[in-house]
C-alpha cells in the first residue's frame, strides 16, 4: 500500500491549489433546456423538466429536422447539445460533428480520428459507441483504439490526447467517459479477449494519468484499503483481488468496464460495475473470480474503493455488471436514504445504500428468470448477499462439454447497457429488457494475446411459454422490488428511456418505432417510425422556446448480429437467430438522427 | 491428404486446390466420402467432408466446427454462417474458397476498406479446429445441415482427442 498512499498525498496537494473545472458541468447539467451529459445528469437520472411535450400533446409530435451520420453501423448513445450547439457523435470511426442549433444544423467543424482499422475485428459484437462528452469547454472523445481525445469544443482542435489501453491484446473502448471535478473518468472493453479490466483518472486539463484501478489483481492494483474497503460491510482483507482465482488467471481475468458512471459528489464518490470474468468456461477458472461482475464505490480523487457488492460470484453465464447504476433519495421506512438502484444483466434488480453498501432489495425485474431462486437477504447468513443457483441450469455444476438447456436470461442479459431512466415525480423507473433465453455449452479454450478468448457456445431464443416477443418495457418499484406495468415488445428494447416533466417516457425499438408512453400507466400516446432500427437512447433540449426530442437510429450492437441472417424461416429452430431474423423483415442498416418537436 | 494438426504444419499443408461457386452445381466428388480415418472423413482428393447419416446424426468434426464456429466466428458473422448487421455471411466460404483460400484466409486474415477479417494463425482455439469449421461450413453451405445445433452426433475418437490436446498443448 506504500505506493498507493505516495500517489494519494500527490493528488491532494494537487487538487487543493486548483478550482474543479466542472463546475462549469453541474451548472450546464442544471439547465434543462440542454443535455449537457450522455446519462442526463451524475445520477443517471435520464430525466428533464422540460414539459412543454406532455401527456396531452404529445401525440402532435412530428419530425422538426434530421440528419445523416454518414456512417451505417450500429448507433448507440445520443447527442449532447450545450448553448446553440449539438455534438453528435458516431460508431467507428467515430466522427464527431458540431452542429449550430441556431443554424438549421449547419457543421461547425468535424472531428474524424485516424484509426488502424485493426481494432475493428477486435471488438465484440459491432463496433459502437455511446457518445462523447463535455466539460471545461472540451468535448471528450474515447475512440474505439482506447485513444483518450479532449477537443476544443468551438472549434474542434486537439487539446490532448491519452492513450488507455492497446488494441493488439484486445483492448478497446465502446463507453463514454465520465467528466468530473478535475478529471476524466474512463473505462475498458474486451472480456471476451482476456482483458484485465481496468478504470482510469486523467487530469482534465492536461490529460496526464492520475490513477487507475484494476478490477481484479494484488491490493496496489485493485486500489482497495483491506481494512476500509467493504463488502457487504464486512472488510474485504489483502489479496481480495487474487485469492478466489487459482493461480495466474487473475491476469486474464476479465472484468472489463464498458458500461456507465454515476457520481455522488457530496460523498465524493463514483459508481459503476465490472464485466463477465475470462473465459465464459466456469472450469478454468474456479473460485468466486472477484472483482468480476460487482458493483463498485471509489473515491473521485483516489480511485480507492469504499464497498464493494460482487452480484454474481463466479460467473457461467456471461451476465456482465456493467450496467448503470441509477441515484435517487427515497423514503425507506420513514427514514429518507441515499439509494443505488441498478438492473443487472443476471435478472436481477439491485437497491442499495450507496453510501454504505448495504443491500436493501434484490428481486427479479423479468419473472421468466429462472438460474437463482433468489439472494440471500439475511445478513447472519454464510451466504449472505449470494445469489442460490438451481443446478439445472448451472453451466458450471453440468461441467464443459455439456449443453445447458432453457436457461434465463440469456448472456445479452434481461437488460444489457441500454440504459433505464427515473422520473422523481412518479419515483418509478422506465427500463428497457431483454426477454431472452440460451443454451450454453461451456468448453476448453486457450489464451492467445489479441485473440478472442470465448470458450462457449450458445443458442439464443425468445423467452418459451411467454408473449414470443422479445422484449419488456417496464415500471418498476425499486423499494418494493415489484413490476408495476409491462409492455410486451417484438424485439429486444435496446434503446435507452427519457423521463420528462411531461409525464412521459420515450424508448425507441429494434425495428426503428420512436414511442411515447404514459409515465402513470404505459399507456402508448405515439410513434414514429425512423429510418433504422434503434439501439440509442432518447434525449431532450430546448432551443427558442421549443421542446424537441431526439433520437440516433442505426441497428447493430449485439442485436443486430442476427439481423441479416433473414433468409430463414424464422420460425424454424431457434433463436434469436429466428426472432432477429425476422427484423430484416421491418429495418435495415443507417445512421440517422431524427428530431421531434411539437407543430408551431 | 494426412491431416496435420500442427500450426505451422497447416499454414504449408498443401491440398489440390477446389473451387466451386454455390450458386452453381456442386461437384459431388468435392464432398462426397471416399473413405475415413479415425472419426474423420475425407473425399477422393483428400480433403476433409461432413458425414451425415440418414438420422441425421453428424460427424465429430461438423459437430465441433458447429461448436468453435459458435465461439470464434458467430460474435462477427452471425449464427449459422448466416452473415450480419456486422460482417458477410460465410456459410459459403467453405466451398467458394476451397480448403486452401479457406485456410490462406484464416491464418492471415484480410482487408477491404473498414471491413476486416483478423488474422488467426496464432489462435490454437481457431487452428486446432480448422478442419472442423471448414467441415461444418461446408455442410452448412451446402445445406447438409440444416440451421441450429446437430442433434445427434458420433462420439469423438481417441485419435482425434489425441490430436485436439497435443494441439492445444
Amino acid at each position: 500500500m506504500k505506493k498507493l498512499s505516495l500517489l494519494t498525498s500527490g493528488i491532494a496537494l494537487c487538487a487543493a491549489s486548483m478550482a474543479y473545472a466542472n463546475d462549469d458541468l453541474i451548472s450546464q447539467m442544471d439547465n434543462a433546456s440542454q443535455w449537457a451529459i450522455q446519462t442526463g445528469d451524475y445520477k443517471n437520472h435520464r430525466y428533464s423538466e422540460l414539459d412543454q411535450i406532455n401527456v396531452d400533446n404529445v401525440g402532435d409530435l412530428q419530425v422538426a429536422w434530421t440528419f445523416s451520420t454518414g456512417v451505417l453501423r450500429g448507433h448507440e448513445g445520443s447527442p449532447l447539445v450545450i448553448g446553440d450547439v449539438m455534438y453528435v457523435h458516431t460508431p467507428f470511426p467515430n466522427i464527431v460533428y458540431a452542429l449550430d442549433l441556431a443554424n438549421e444544423g449547419k457543421i461547425l467543424w468535424k472531428y474524424e480520428p485516424k484509426q488502424d482499422p485493426d481494432v475493428i475485428p477486435v471488438m465484440c459484437c459491432d463496433t459502437v459507441y455511446r457518445g462523447v462528452a463535455y466539460a471545461d469547454n472540451k468535448i471528450f472523445l474515447h475512440q474505439a483504439d482506447t485513444k483518450v481525445v479532449a477537443l476544443n469544443a468551438e472549434t474542434g482542435a486537439v487539446e490532448w490526447e491519452a492513450i488507455n489501453g492497446d488494441p493488439s491484446i484486445g483492448e478497446t473502448n465502446t463507453a463514454t467517459v465520465l467528466p468530473v471535478k478535475d478529471k476524466v473518468i474512463v473505462g475498458i472493453s474486451g472480456g471476451e479477449f482476456g482483458v484485465r479490466g481496468h478504470t482510469t483518472a486523467y487530469d482534465m486539463a492536461t490529460g496526464e494519468l492520475v490513477w487507475r484501478a484494476y478490477s481484479m489483481g494484488p491490493d496496489e492494483d485493485i486500489l482497495v484499503d483491506p481494512e476500509n474497503t467493504t463488502h457487504l460491510g464486512t472488510p474485504v482483507g489483502e489479496n481480495s483481488g487474487t485469492n478466489t482465482w487459482e493461480g495466474d488467471q487473475w491476469m486474464i481475468g476479465g472484468g472489463t468496464t464498458w458500461g456507465w458512471f454515476s457520481a455522488d459528489m457530496d460523498e465524493n464518490l463514483f459508481y459503476y460495475g465490472t464485466g463477465n470474468p475470462s473465459t465464459w468456461n466456469p472450469a478454468q477458472r474456479p473460485g468466486d473470480n472477484r472483482w468480476s461482475m460487482t458493483l463498485m464505490a471509489r473515491d473521485i480523487d483516489t480511485g480507492v474503493a469504499k464497498w464493494f457488492y460482487q452480484m454474481t460470484p463466479h460467473d457461467e453465464w456471461d451476465y456482465d455488471g456493467v450496467n448503470e447504476n441509477i441515484l435517487t433519495e427515497q423514503e425507506i421506512d420513514g427514514e429518507m436514504r441515499k439509494l443505488l438502484t441498478h438492473f443487472d444483466r443476471n435478472g436481477l434488480a439491485y437497491t442499495m445504500d450507496r453510501v454504505t453498501g448495504e443491500l436493501l432489495v434484490a428481486e427479479k425485474y423479468d419473472p421468466v428468470v429462472n438460474w437463482t431462486t433468489g439472494v440471500d437477504m439475511d445478513p447472519n447468513s454464510d451466504t449472505y448477499g449470494r445469489p442460490a443457483v438451481v443446478a439445472q441450469y448451472s453451466t458450471s455444476q453440468n461441467g464443459e462439454d455439456v449443453n445447458t438447456t432453457g436457461i434465463c436470461p440469456a448472456a445479452l442479459g434481461t437488460k444489457d447497457q441500454q440504459p433505464a431512466a427515473y422520473s422523481p415525480r412518479t419515483e418509478v423507473f422506465y427500463v428497457p429488457t431483454n426477454h431472452v433465453c440460451m443454451d450454453y455449452e461451456p468448453f476448453r479454450v486457450s489464451y492467445t494475446a489479441g485473440q478472442p478468448y470465448v470458450g462457449a457456445t450458445l443458442s439464443m431464443y425468445p423467452a418459451p411459454d411467454s408473449h414470443g416477443g422479445m422484449g419488456n418495457f417496464i415500471a418498476w418499484d425499486n423499494l418494493k422490488g415489484e413490476i408495476l406495468w409491462s409492455i410486451p415488445e417484438k424485439f429486444s428494447v435496446w434503446s435507452g428511456a427519457l423521463a420528462t416533466a411531461g409525464d412521459i417516457v420515450f424508448y425507441g425499438t429494434l425495428e426503428g418505432h420512436l414511442k411515447a408512453v404514459s409515465a402513470e400507466t404505459g399507456e402508448e400516446l405515439y410513434r414514429f417510425k425512423t429510418p433504422s432500427g434503434i439501439i440509442g437512447n432518447v434525449m431532450t433540449y430546448e432551443h427558442d422556446g421549443r421542446q424537441y426530442v431526439g433520437i440516433l437510429s442505426g441497428v447493430g450492437g449485439w442485436a443486430g448480429i442476427g439481423l441479416a441472417a433473414g433468409l430463414t424461416n424464422p420460425n424454424d429452430g431457434l433463436g434469436a437467430v429466428g426472432g432477429y431474423a425476422a427484423l430484416s423483415d421491418y429495418t435495415a442498416l443507417g445512421g440517422q438522427l431524427t428530431v421531434f418537436a411539437l407543430p408551431n | 491428404m494426412k491431416t496435420t494438426y500442427g500450426i505451422v504444419a497447416l499454414c504449408l499443408a498443401a491440398g489440390l486446390p477446389v473451387t466451386a461457386s454455390a450458386e452453381e452445381p456442386v461437384d459431388p466428388a468435392l464432398y462426397e466420402v471416399a473413405y475415413s480415418e479415425d472419426g474423420r472423413y475425407f473425399n477422393s482428393d483428400d480433403v476433409p467432408t461432413f458425414n451425415i447419416a440418414e438420422d441425421g446424426t453428424v460427424d465429430w468434426l461438423t459437430f465441433s466446427g458447429f461448436r468453435r464456429y459458435h465461439a470464434e466466428c458467430h460474435v462477427c458473422h452471425g449464427p449459422d454462417g448466416e452473415g450480419s448487421t456486422y460482417a458477410p455471411a460465410v456459410k459459403n466460404a467453405a466451398i467458394d474458397l476451397g480448403y486452401d483460400e479457406f485456410f490462406d484466409v484464416v491464418v492471415n486474415g484480410r482487408q477491404n476498406g473498414n471491413s476486416v477479417m483478423p488474422h488467426f494463425g496464432d489462435n490454437r482455439n481457431v487452428m486446432c479446429y480448422l478442419d472442423d469449421i471448414y467441415v461444418y461450413l461446408k455442410a452448412r453451405g451446402l445445406d447438409a445441415v440444416p440451421r441450429g445445433r446437430p442433434a445427434k452426433k458420433e462420439a469423438k475418437s481417441d485419435v482425434i482427442r489425441e490430436d485436439e490436446n497435443a494441439c492445444m498443448g
